[in-house]
C-alpha cells in the first residue's frame, strides 16, 4: 500500500489513478495509522511552499513523515512535495522544510539571464548526474513534464538527474531511501509511470 | 532543453466529439476516452478539451468523460468551456483536469483570473483569447468569435498575465480555419506583452506551419484541431519533422 499524504494541497486524482493505473493499490490519507501501516509514503503539492509547509504541520503528520522516513521507509516528493523535503525554501520570505534533503529552494527566475520564462511549464529532458533504482526504466533524455519557479540549489550529492533550463535544474533528488522529483510523474507518460513503477519496488 | 509542445483540441458535445472523423483503428471516433489513448499514444503533449455543451445534463456527462480519461491518459490536460466561476473551476480540476482555460467567463468578471490563481496557482490558469484585427488594432472578441468586446487584445493579454494567468493560448480570428498558417504577426506582437508561454492557435494547415511557428522562440506551443482530428497532419509524423528540422521535441 502506497499513502498519498492528503494535507489540503493540488488535485490527487491523477497521481491516485496512475498508481491505480499500474495496479498499486494506494490510499489518499491525512491518518497517521496509514502512513504507518503503508509500505511507502508518496508527498505531492503545488502551490506556494510557506502556504503548503503551513498546511503540512496543522495535520500533525510531520514527525510521523519524519519518522517513518528515518526508519527507512521509501518516501517520495512529488513538485512542491520534493522542495518540503529540503532544509528551507526562499518563497517569499524563508521557510524551514522537513530537512531530509541537504539544500535549499530558490527562485529560477534569479538565476536566468537569457529571458527563458519562468515558471518553467513543458516537456524537458533529463541528464543522469548517479546512478539510482528510482530511474531503472528511464533512458537519459527521456523527457518529463515540470511547472515550477523554484528549485533546488547547494544540494550537489543528492542530485541523482537534472534538467537544463539555462540553468541546471534537479530533476531527481535522492537521499537514501528519501527520493524527489521536480516534475510530475504522474504527468509525464509513460516515462512517469515508470519512474512510479520503480518508486513501488524501491527497497 | 525544454522542448515546443504540439497540442490537440478536442471539442465535446454532451460527452462525445465533435468533428471527430476518418480515423482508422478506431472504432468510435466520437468517444473522447478513444480519442485521447490514440493523440496520447501519437505523441500528443498535452490535450485540451473544449466543453460546447448548453445543458446541465451535458456538463456532468463532460465531467464523467474527463474522469475516465484521467484515469488512463497520463500527460497535462487542459479543459475549457463555460468556466464562469470558481466552483466551475473546482468542478472540473476534481475530474483530473491540470489546467482550465477561461474566455468569456473572463471577459465578463476579469476577477475570475486573479481569484483562480490565489486559490489554485498561476500554472493552473490558462487565460484564451479570441483575436481578430478591427481597424488596424487588436480587439477580443467573445461568444466564440462571435461578439466583439471593443477590448484592445494587448492590453488584455498584459492584465491577464499580470493577474495571474500562467499562460496564454492566442487564437487568431483572422487565420482561424483558413489553413494558411499561424497568425505570426498577431502571435509576435502579444507575445512582447508578456513572459508567460504563449500557445499559438487558429490557421495551422499544414507541418511547414509549425515549422514556422517555432522559428520564433518566444512560441512555446502549437495548438490545432481539424488538422489533427481529419488526419491531415498526423501528430507523430509532424514531431518527427520538426525534430529533423531542429525544434526541440519530445519524441
Amino acid at each position: 500500500m502506497i499513502a498519498i499524504i492528503d494535507y489540503g494541497v493540488g488535485n490527487l486524482f491523477s497521481l491516485s489513478s496512475s498508481l491505480s493505473y499500474l495496479g498499486l493499490d494506494n490510499q489518499i490519507t491525512k491518518e497517521k495509522d496509514d502512513i504507518i501501516c503503508a509500505d511507502r509514503i508518496i508527498l505531492p503539492g503545488v502551490g506556494a511552499f510557506g502556504d503548503a509547509a503551513d498546511k503540512l504541520a496543522k495535520t500533525g503528520l510531520v514527525d510521523t513523515i519524519k519518522a517513518q522516513a528515518a526508519a527507512g521507509k521509501p518516501l517520495l516528493g512529488i513538485c512542491l512535495g520534493m522542495q518540503l523535503l529540503f532544509e528551507r525554501s526562499f518563497e517569499y520570505g524563508q521557510h524551514p522544510g522537513l530537512g531530509l534533503i541537504r539544500g535549499d529552494i530558490c527562485d529560477l527566475s534569479a538565476d536566468i539571464t537569457t529571458g527563458l520564462k519562468v515558471p518553467q511549464m513543458g516537456w524537458n529532458s533529463l541528464k543522469f548526474r548517479q546512478e539510482h533504482p528510482i530511474l531503472q526504466y528511464v533512458r537519459e533524455g527521456d523527457y518529463v513534464y515540470y511547472v515550477h519557479s523554484y528549485y533546488a540549489k547547494h544540494c550537489e550529492e543528492s542530485v541523482v538527474a537534472v534538467s537544463e533550463y539555462e540553468v541546471e535544474v534537479p530533476g531527481v533528488v535522492a537521499a537514501g531511501n528519501v527520493v524527489g522529483t521536480q516534475f510530475h510523474p504522474e504527468k509525464s507518460g509513460a516515462v512517469g509511470l515508470s519512474i512510479l513503477r520503480a518508486f513501488a519496488q524501491m527497497r | 532543453m525544454i522542448a515546443k509542445r504540439i497540442i490537440p483540441c478536442l471539442d465535446v458535445r454532451d460527452g462525445r466529439v465533435v468533428k471527430g472523423v476518418n480515423f482508422e483503428g478506431i472504432q468510435d471516433v466520437a468517444s473522447p476516452v478513444e480519442m485521447a489513448r490514440f493523440y496520447n499514444e501519437s505523441g500528443a503533449d498535452e490535450l485540451v478539451f473544449y466543453d460546447i455543451t448548453a445543458s446541465a445534463e451535458g456538463r456532468a456527462l463532460f465531467t464523467d468523460v474527463l474522469k475516465q480519461v484521467a484515469r488512463e491518459v497520463f500527460i497535462p490536460l487542459t479543459v475549457g468551456g463555460g468556466i464562469n466561476t470558481l466552483e466551475d473551476f473546482d468542478r472540473v480540476l476534481k475530474c483530473g483536469a491540470d489546467k482550465v482555460s477561461v474566455n468569456s467567463g473572463a471577459i465578463r468578471n476579469p476577477q475570475l483570473i486573479s481569484q483562480a490563481a490565489r486559490r489554485y496557482g498561476d500554472q493552473c490558469v490558462v487565460l484564451s483569447m479570441d483575436v481578430k484585427r478591427v481597424d488596424g488594432r487588436y480587439v477580443i472578441f467573445a461568444r466564440g468569435g462571435r461578439e466583439n468586446t471593443g477590448i484592445d487584445a494587448l492590453q488584455w493579454a498584459r492584465q491577464g498575465a499580470e493577474s495571474g494567468a500562467g499562460e496564454l493560448v492566442v487564437n487568431s480570428i483572422d487565420t482561424d480555419g483558413v489553413k494558411q498558417g499561424f497568425d505570426i504577426e498577431m502571435l509576435m506582437d502579444i507575445a512582447e506583452q508578456v513572459n508567460i508561454p504563449i500557445i499559438a492557435s487558429g490557421g495551422a494547415g499544414c507541418m511547414e506551419d509549425f515549422m514556422t511557428l517555432f522559428s520564433h522562440p518566444e512560441i512555446d506551443a502549437g495548438l490545432a484541431a481539424s488538422i489533427f482530428h481529419f488526419r491531415e497532419v498526423e501528430i507523430s509524423a509532424l514531431k518527427a519533422h520538426l525534430k529533423s528540422g531542429g525544434v526541440e521535441m519530445r519524441i
